[in-house]
């Protein structure tokens, strides 16, 4: 009942908050790329092969982010994403390595049963003992990375044929260039890109259209009058976590297949890089604005920048952390600038 | 018998003594040799003292200074800073370049540069706080992002290792003293904290922006200027740490430098028995608690767990208290205690009202109607919590002119 409520009411308004917020995000990238596109067309900025390659490096990154997305549409925060996805490979890699009968399948199973564990635990604090979501996740990160370097300091390499065959996996696209020797090759995807697309869309819908989704926002945006409208509102929450959570699972799944090994000090700093990617992409950490396309959008923008600058020449290891940290400030005074303005038109 | 029971747990130092308690009690009962102090001679000859108690209370220094700031930025804005230990890297940057790029540098000189760089990066972050009114957490993330490479930049990669006998003393013992100078630098800005909060009106300023933004506006206070300036002192601890940090070693690696020292403080913050949400704070309580997490690193290291490992066991040391701290769980130890119906006294904070209304997006403030009443209703609780709080609740002691500061209409803005 209440989802069919909010979504015309959202429509009815002239532009609601996450729509414009993608509209820019979308926009910008749209024009940084193609200027880079045109202006760095001799390092091979203009291949499709390029655009497919920040899909492949971020792919574990985009799944990662959407789960921080509806955690942070709903109110909250996760920062134990990064911990959770290195936890993630060196368990695999163990039970990939030195156990019996373990194949992709199973280690797939291992991924979002550690990722469901991690969810539900903190979904519980967070929601029904109402602890705040930042000391839990921060807990939640510190345990997983201290759990990971007790199974394993080392880092290794996944050896399981099942398992290599899955990552070795290319998609070949009807796309593509024509190379130094003149022949022509197929740009491709890997795996975990057609996860992190299919992930991208069900979101997408489900966030739009169920009433899971819609209570999301509800919640997110006012607690109190979510719980007077007669939501679960604790429930939500709770799910929202388990959702990232499960998700969180998958994208360690996916971090793998790129990077085949496990180590402690994998994935570091990715809860950053999602939380960035994330805002970048519109949504609000005040909870109740987001968009999953939005977050896609946010991390293909967080990648891009890394090779337009090192395209530019600027070749200091701090170039691409200093222009995210710009990117980043700007959307944030942006995002201040349309809530007050907006705050100010309701008088 | 039970009336002092009860009084004893209403007190907010009741949860970080406990703690601290708990942790000394583990290692009288496992490893009395924790406790053991010996004397001895370094090698460059001076006496010193040494021992477990004294390494937690040297190596929590800059856990002390960080946790004063964060506790203040806590109170005020209801929110973290996370670009602490980022900052702490820029800061240390600076000292560090102004040391080696011109050997007749007095070091006082490259502090005070560092000092004067960590605030204006602190008030960086206190005006995208105070003026564009993002998350304190938020906010902190870009120069959490930042801070590292910036480091970087300022030093050109390179980390040049300075010998500075006024260095070396700072960072280690002044020859002739047998205690560790860190610890000297901490104890003075705990007392110059105390100090200033038991002779300015700071934490009581802070105190009343972070129980309510709007009614702290209609008592008069700006609560922008209040939530800027405790970006800037935070910026002034920050640039302290960095010079300990630097000066411990003669030298920084700005991607380890002071790393994970944020989720230290904000843990000291939590455990000091304070709101993370902002209002009411205990400076004491955060100091015990800053010293208690070292006392568990300390612990742990002790009892040969992996230094990779630690954050494992800190994580269910975390989750433990937050989980004895929770509003749920205090909920029903109090139900099953069964005090008296009209005791329910909750901090409106914990009720599930967002802290601050204004940061809830625009769709927390849907009517224009809806603004006034609540304030006035918030401005009303809100002289009433403060003035009725009691001593204990203020720190240090209540401040000299609690009340009428509070009534007097437009000061300190």
């Amino acid at each position: 009942m209440a989802a069919k409520d909010l979504s015309p009411k959202t429509r009815s308004e002239p532009m609601s908050d996450t729509t414009s917020l993608l509209i820019i995000t979308v926009a910008i990238f749209l024009v940084m790329y193609l200027t880079a596109a045109y202006l760095f067309s001799d390092k091979g900025f203009a291949k499709p092969q390029m655009f497919f390659n920040l899909l492949n490096e971020n792919a574990a990154l985009i799944i990662i982010s959407c789960g921080l997305s509806i955690v942070m549409i709903a109110g909250g925060i996760d920062i134990s994403v990064g911990g959770l996805t290195a936890l993630i490979t060196v368990a695999c890699v163990v039970h990939l390595n030195d156990m019996e009968g373990s194949s992709f399948l199973t280690s797939l199973l291992l991924a979002l049963g550690i990722g469901l564990a991690f969810g539900l635990v903190q979904g519980f604090l967070v929601a029904y003992l109402d602890i705040q979501p930042f000391i839990v996740t921060l807990a939640g990160m510190f345990f997983a990375r201290g759990q990971a370097a007790m199974i394993d300091t080392q880092t290794r390499t996944v050896a399981n044929e099942s398992f290599s065959a899955l990552a070795q996996m290319r998609i070949r696209l009807p796309i593509g260039s024509v190379n130094n020797n003149g022949v022509f090759v197929q740009a491709y995807m890997e795996l975990g890109v057609v996860i992190a697309l299919l992930v991208v869309a069900a979101l997408f819908v489900t966030l739009r259209y169920t009433t899971f989704g819609r209570s999301l926002y509800a919640v997110g945006g006012n607690k109190q009058s979510a719980l007077m409208l007669g939501l679960n509102v604790k429930r939500t929450k709770f799910l929202s976590h388990v959702l990232c959570g499960l998700l969180t699972g998958l994208g360690g799944f996916v971090f793998l297949l790129h990077v085949r090994s496990g180590a402690v000090t994998h994935a570091a700093g990715y809860e950053m890089d999602a939380i960035a990617a994330s805002i970048i992409g519109g949504t609000m950490l005040t909870g109740g604005v987001g968009n999953i396309f939005g977050t896609f959008i946010g991390v293909l923008t967080k990648g891009a920048i890394g090779n337009i600058v090192r395209a530019m020449g600027l070749v200091g290891s701090w170039w691409p952390g200093i222009t995210l940290a710009a990117m980043l400030c700007f959307f944030l005074i942006l995002q201040s600038v349309i809530t007050s303005r907006k705050r100010a038109k309701i008088g | 018998m039970k009336n002092l029971m009860k009084n004893l747990m209403k007190n907010p130092l009741f949860v970080p003594v406990i703690c601290l308690g708990l942790v000394l009690l583990f290692n009288l009962l496992t490893n009395a040799g924790f406790f053991e102090i010996s004397i001895k001679r370094n090698n460059v000859g001076n006496w010193i003292l040494a021992g477990n108690l004294i390494s937690v209370f040297n190596n929590a220094s800059e856990l002390v200074i960080l946790a004063i700031g964060m506790t203040l930025i806590t109170s005020a804005s209801g929110g973290q800073d996370i670009s602490v230990g980022a900052c702490v890297a820029i800061a240390g940057g600076v000292i560090l370049k102004t040391l080696a790029s011109k050997s007749g540098v007095p070091v006082v000189a490259a502090v005070s540069l560092g000092c004067l760089v960590a605030m204006a990066f602190g008030a960086f972050n206190g005006i995208l706080v105070s003026i564009f009114n993002i998350q304190p957490m938020v906010a902190t993330l870009i120069l959490f992002t930042a801070g590292r490479p910036i480091s970087s930049w300022i030093t050109g990669g390179l980390s040049p290792r300075i010998t500075n006998s006024v260095l070396d003393a700072v960072g280690n013992v002044i020859p002739g003293v047998p205690v560790p100078t860190p610890i000297f630098i901490a104890a003075f800005c705990v007392g110059f904290i105390f100090l200033t909060l038991r002779f300015t009106n700071l934490g009581l300023y802070a105190q009343a922006v972070g129980i309510s933004d709007k009614a702290a506006r209609l008592v008069g206070l700006s609560p922008r200027l209040v939530k800027f300036i405790q970006f800037v002192v935070m910026g002034l601890c920050v640039g302290l740490v960095a010079f300990i940090k630097v000066s411990r070693v003669g030298s920084i690696q700005y991607n380890y430098i002071a790393k994970d020292i944020e989720m230290d403080a904000i843990l000291a913050v939590a455990l000091g028995g304070n709101s993370l949400s902002g209002g009411r704070f205990s400076m004491t309580g955060s100091i015990i608690g800053a010293y208690t997490i070292q006392a568990i690193t300390t612990t742990l290291l002790a009892n040969s767990v992996p230094s990779d490992a630690l954050s494992a066991y800190k994580a269910v040391v975390i989750i433990i208290l937050v989980v004895i701290q929770s509003p749920v769980v205090k909920d029903f130890w109090r139900r099953r205690g069964k005090t008296d119906p009209g005791d329910s006294s909750l901090n409106p904070t914990k009720n599930g009202l967002p802290p601050h209304p204004q940061g809830a997006g625009p769709k927390a403030n849907a009517g224009p109607n809806a603004g006034p009443n609540p304030a006035s209703g918030s401005a009303a609780s809100l002289s009433a919590s403060l003035s009725a709080s009691p001593a204990a609740n203020l720190g240090p002691g209540p401040l000299p002119s609690l009340a009428p500061a509070l009534g007097a209409g437009p000061v300190g803005t």
